[in-house]
C-alpha cells in the first residue's frame, strides 16, 4: 500500500485539509512525535503558550473573533486535566474547539503510567464528544469527523485523544470526500415550517408591547444573520435587547437597542421584558442571570423561541412557539413571509406599538447605567467609558475576564460590529481574557485588541504575557484595579453584612514593574485628569501593554436585580439598595 | 429569606415514571456518555437494561426508567438526542400500547413446605424453575416490575437469599416499530 503516513503526519494533513492555520499548544511526552512533526508543515504556524489553560481560551478567542474553529495541542495528564477550564468555558458559550491532547501508549493505558490520566472520562461531561483513538486507521476519519461535530449545529469544544504508539504507527489517509457520514448530528437546516413562521408573523402582527431578546447564536450563526437580524429590527420597528453574549449582532448606540438585559442589565430593557406581550428570543438560552426569578419571568408575554439547539426549548422558560434551526434561516424566512404578508409594516405598525416605545422612554429617562463621578479617583465605568471614546474609531476587539470590570465593559463599551466581544458567560472563567487576547490578535494581526481585566482575574493567566512578547502580538490589557476581587465583595457587601473574607489582595505586584519584566510596557493612572492621556499613549505604543488603571476600590456594579427578584424590581444604586434591605416598600417597581 | 447570588427553588411539577429507549452505537464509553448525562443533569434513573441488539449495525438497545416533571422528562430526551453515539431516542408510556417486562432470578433456601408454598407465588407469573434440591430453588420469573416488587416482598419470609433483576425492557405492540420522528 502505498502513501502510508504516520499518526503524526495524518494529524497535520488533516489539519491543513481543514484550512487551519494557527495551533495553540505546549508539548510534553505523549505528544512528542506530534511536535517533531510541526517543522514539516510551515503553513500551519504553533502558538507556544505557557499554560494549557492559556491554550484553550487562545483557541477561543481565536474562533469568537474569526468564525473560525480554534485548535489546541497538549500532552496528556497534566497538559489535559489543565485544558479542562477551557474545554468547559467553551461548551458554556457554544465556541468550536478542536482539543488534540497525547495519550501514554496503548499498551500502558490503565496501568496509571507516568502522565497518565482518563483524559476522555475527565473531559466527557464538558466536551460535545471525544475520542480516544486505538487504531491508526480511524485517525483521519475521526479527526475530520471531530471538526465537523465542533462547527456544526450548536458548536462546541471536542477533543481527540492520540497515544503516542498511535502518532508513530503508520496508517492511510482518508480524504474527507471519501468519509461516510457516521451518524455525525449535522447542522439542523431550516426546513422552512411555514405554518410555525406565519404563527410567528401574526404574533408579531398582533403584538402591542413586543421586544426581541437576542443571544450569541445570533453572532454563531455568522455574518449573515447579523444583517438579517438587522433588517428584521428596522421591518418591524421593535426594541432590541441583547444578552452579554449577543453583544455586537445589532449596533450598541441605535436608538432601537435597549443594552444589555439580566441581572446587571439596564432598565429600561429588564422593565420592557417584564411587562412585554410579545418576547422574540434570538439565539438566546433563558439562562439564570437573564431571568431572575423563572416564575415571575415577564409574567404577561407570549414567547417565541429560535435556536439551533430542540434541547433549549423548554429547559427552563416554556415558550409558546419554538423554531427550531439556524438563526440566519430562520431570520431569512420571517423576513420573506413578513415583507409578504405585511409590506410596509413598520410604519403601518407604528402607531399600535407607539405608547409601548413611550414607556420604553420612562424607562430610558431613568438613566440606570449612570453614575456619579468623581475629580478625585478614576471611576471604572469612566474609564470603560473613555476607552471606549478613545478607540471606537478604530475597529477594535475586546475581551474580559470576570467580575465587576467585565459587567461595567458590557454596558459602557458600545458594540456595532459581531465577533468583537469575547467574554466567558456561562462559565465565568477568571483568567479567560489575557489569553482570549492573544487568541484574537493572532487571528486578527493588524487590530487593536484590548483585553479589559480586574487585577485579581488576570493574575490567573498573568504568564500568558510571556506568549504575547514571544509573538509579538500588541495586545492591551487594561486592568481597573480595585485591589479586590470586586463582585465578590459586592455581593459581600449586599448579601453578607460587609464581611469581606478573603476577597480583598493584598501584597499584589507592581503591574508596571511586572510589565517591564515580561518585555512589554506599564502604564499607570491615578486620576480622572491624566486618564485620557495615558491611554492615548497605551494605544500608540505597538507591543503589548500593561495598563494599571487605579480605580475607586467600593463602587459598586448598578444597576442589578437581586436574587430571587424579577425584572421589574431592581436595584438602580447605592440609594436603592439600602432601601432594599431595609424595608420591601421601598423596592423599585 | 436566605440571600444569594442564585434563584431559589420554586413551584414542582408532577413527577412522572416514563420508559426512555435509546438506539445507540456500541462503542467504548456510550454507556457511560449516557449515564453520565442522567448523573451530570441530576435526573433519576430508576433501573437500565443494556446489551446489543443488532451486531451488523453495530447497535445497542439502552432501556431507562426514568422519573421527573414532564419539562424534565422532555429536556433527558433531547439531551440523548444530542449525543453523538445516539440514532433514535424513544419514550415509551406506561399504557396498553406498551409492553414492559422484567426478569428476575430468585434463589430461595428454606424447608420444603416453604419452597412450594414460594414456588408457588411465583406459579402467577409462569415461573421457570432453573435449579433445584431440597433444600433451595432457583426461579425465573418474568413480569412488570411492580409485581417483582411485591413478590419479593412476599418471598422474604420464605427465605429468599439472592435477588438478581435485569432492569426493565420494553417493546411496543402493533406491526410498527418506533421511528424518530
Amino acid at each position: 500500500m502505498a502513501n502510508l503516513m504516520t499518526g503524526a503526519e495524518i494529524i497535520f494533513k488533516v489539519l491543513e485539509d481543514q484550512g487551519v492555520k494557527h495551533i495553540f499548544g505546549y508539548p510534553g511526552g505523549a505528544v512528542l512525535p506530534i511536535y517533531d512533526e510541526l517543522k514539516n508543515h510551515k503553513k500551519i504556524k504553533h502558538i507556544l503558550v505557557r499554560h494549557e489553560q492559556g491554550a484553550g481560551h487562545a483557541a477561543e478567542g481565536y474562533a469568537r473573533s474569526s468564525g473560525k474553529p480554534g485548535v489546541m495541542l497538549v500532552t496528556s495528564g497534566p497538559g489535559a486535566t489543565n485544558a479542562v477550564t477551557a474545554l468547559t468555558d467553551a461548551y458554556m458559550d457554544s465556541i468550536p474547539l478542536v482539543c488534540i491532547s497525547g495519550q501514554v501508549p496503548t499498551h500502558l493505558i490503565g496501568t496509571d503510567a507516568f502522565q497518565e490520566c482518563d483524559t476522555t472520562g475527565i473531559t466527557r461531561p464538558c466536551t460535545k464528544h471525544n475520542w480516544l483513538v486505538k487504531d491508526i486507521k480511524k485517525l483521519s476519519l475521526i479527526l475530520h469527523k471531530a471538526f465537523e461535530v465542533a462547527t456544526t449545529g450548536r458548536p462546541g469544544p471536542v477533543l481527540i485523544d492520540i497515544p503516542k504508539d498511535i502518532q508513530f504507527q503508520k496508517g492511510k489517509y482518508l480524504k474527507p470526500k471519501e468519509l461516510k457520514n457516521n451518524n455525525i448530528k449535522t447542522n439542523i437546516s431550516f426546513n422552512s415550517q411555514d405554518e410555525d413562521i406565519n404563527k410567528a408573523i401574526e404574533l408579531i402582527k398582533k403584538s402591542n408591547r413586543p421586544i426581541f431578546y437576542t443571544g450569541g447564536g445570533v453572532i454563531n450563526s455568522g455574518p449573515k444573520a447579523t444583517q438579517l437580524l438587522r433588517k428584521l429590527i428596522s421591518l418591524t420597528g421593535f426594541p432590541i435587547t441583547s444578552t452579554l453574549q449577543g453583544l455586537g449582532a445589532y449596533p450598541g448606540n441605535d436608538l432601537q437597542f435597549l443594552g444589555m438585559l439580566g441581572m446587571h442589565g439596564t432598565y429600561e430593557a429588564n422593565n420592557a421584558m417584564h411587562d412585554c406581550d410579545l418576547m422574540i428570543n434570538v439565539g438566546a438560552r433563558f439562562d439564570d442571570r437573564i431571568t431572575g426569578k423563572i416564575d415571575e419571568f415577564s409574567p404577561k408575554s407570549k414567547k417565541i423561541h429560535i435556536d439551533i439547539d430542540p434541547s433549549s426549548i423548554n429547559k427552563t422558560v416554556k415558550v409558546d412557539l419554538a423554531l427550531v434551526g439556524d438563526v440566519k434561516f430562520v431570520l431569512e424566512h420571517l423576513i420573506l413571509v413578513l415583507e409578504k404578508k405585511y409590506p410596509n409594516f413598520e410604519n403601518s405598525n407604528k402607531q399600535k406599538i407607539s405608547a409601548w416605545w413611550s414607556q420604553i422612554e420612562k424607562w430610558r429617562k431613568k438613566n440606570s447605567l449612570g453614575f456619579k463621578n468623581s475629580k478625585q479617583v478614576i471611576k471604572p465605568q469612566f474609564a470603560v467609558q473613555r476607552l471606549y471614546e478613545l478607540t471606537k474609531a478604530q475597529d477594535t476587539f475586546i475581551t474580559t475576564e470576570v467580575g465587576q470590570h467585565q459587567m461595567w465593559a458590557a454596558q459602557h463599551y458600545k458594540f456595532d460590529k459581531p465577533n468583537r466581544w469575547m467574554t466567558s458567560g456561562g462559565l465565568g472563567t477568571m483568567g479567560y481574557g489575557l489569553p482570549a487576547a492573544i487568541g484574537v490578535q493572532v487571528a486578527n494581526p493588524e487590530k487593536l485588541v484590548i483585553d479589559i481585566a480586574g487585577e485579581a482575574s488576570v493574575l490567573m493567566t498573568m504568564q500568558e504575557m510571556s506568549t504575547a512578547i514571544q509573538y509579538k502580538l500588541p495586545i492591551k490589557i487594561f486592568i481597573l484595579n480595585n485591589e479586590y476581587m470586586g463582585m465578590v465583595r459586592q455581593w459581600q457587601e449586599l448579601l453578607h453584612e460587609k464581611n469581606y473574607s478573603e476577597s480583598y489582595t493584598a501584597a499584589l505586584p507592581d503591574f508596571v514593574k511586572l510589565a517591564e519584566a515580561y518585555g512589554c510596557v506599564g502604564i499607570r493612572a491615578n486620576n480622572p485628569d491624566e486618564l485620557d492621556e495615558k491611554i492615548v499613549q497605551m494605544l500608540s505604543i505597538n507591543k503589548p501593554v500593561i495598563f494599571d488603571c487605579v480605580v475607586d476600590k467600593t463602587e459598586n456594579c448598578y444597576p442589578m436585580i437581586l436574587s430571587g427578584k424579577p425584572h421589574n424590581q431592581m436595584v438602580l444604586g447605592k440609594q436603592d439598595e439600602d432601601d432594599e434591605i431595609s424595608e420591601d416598600g421601598k423596592v423599585l417597581v | 429569606m436566605i440571600k444569594s447570588a442564585y434563584s431559589f427553588a420554586t413551584n414542582k411539577e408532577k413527577i412522572e415514571n416514563h420508559i426512555i429507549v435509546v438506539w445507540v452505537d456500541n462503542e467504548t464509553g456510550v454507556l457511560a456518555r449516557v449515564v453520565g448525562l442522567f448523573s451530570g443533569r441530576g435526573y433519576n434513573i430508576d433501573s437500565l437494561a443494556v446489551a446489543m441488539v443488532d451486531k451488523k449495525k453495530n447497535v445497542s438497545r439502552i432501556t431507562i426508567t426514568t422519573s421527573g416533571t414532564p419539562q424534565v422528562l422532555q429536556q433527558i430526551k433531547l439531551q440523548l438526542g444530542k449525543l453523538v453515539p445516539v440514532h433514535k431516542v424513544a419514550d415509551f408510556s406506561r399504557n396498553k400500547k406498551t409492553l414492559i417486562r422484567e426478569m428476575v432470578l430468585l434463589k430461595i433456601v428454606s424447608s420444603k413446605n416453604q419452597l412450594n408454598k414460594a414456588k408457588k407465588l411465583c406459579d402467577k407469573y409462569k415461573c421457570i424453575l432453573l435449579d433445584k434440591t431440597e433444600k433451595y430453588f432457583v426461579l425465573e420469573v418474568s413480569a412488570l416490575e411492580k409485581e417483582i416488587d411485591i413478590l419479593i416482598k412476599k418471598l422474604q419470609p420464605l427465605g429468599l437469599v439472592s435477588v438478581s433483576r435485569t432492569g426493565v425492557v420494553a417493546m411496543t405492540k402493533g406491526e410498527e416499530i418506533f421511528k424518530q420522528t
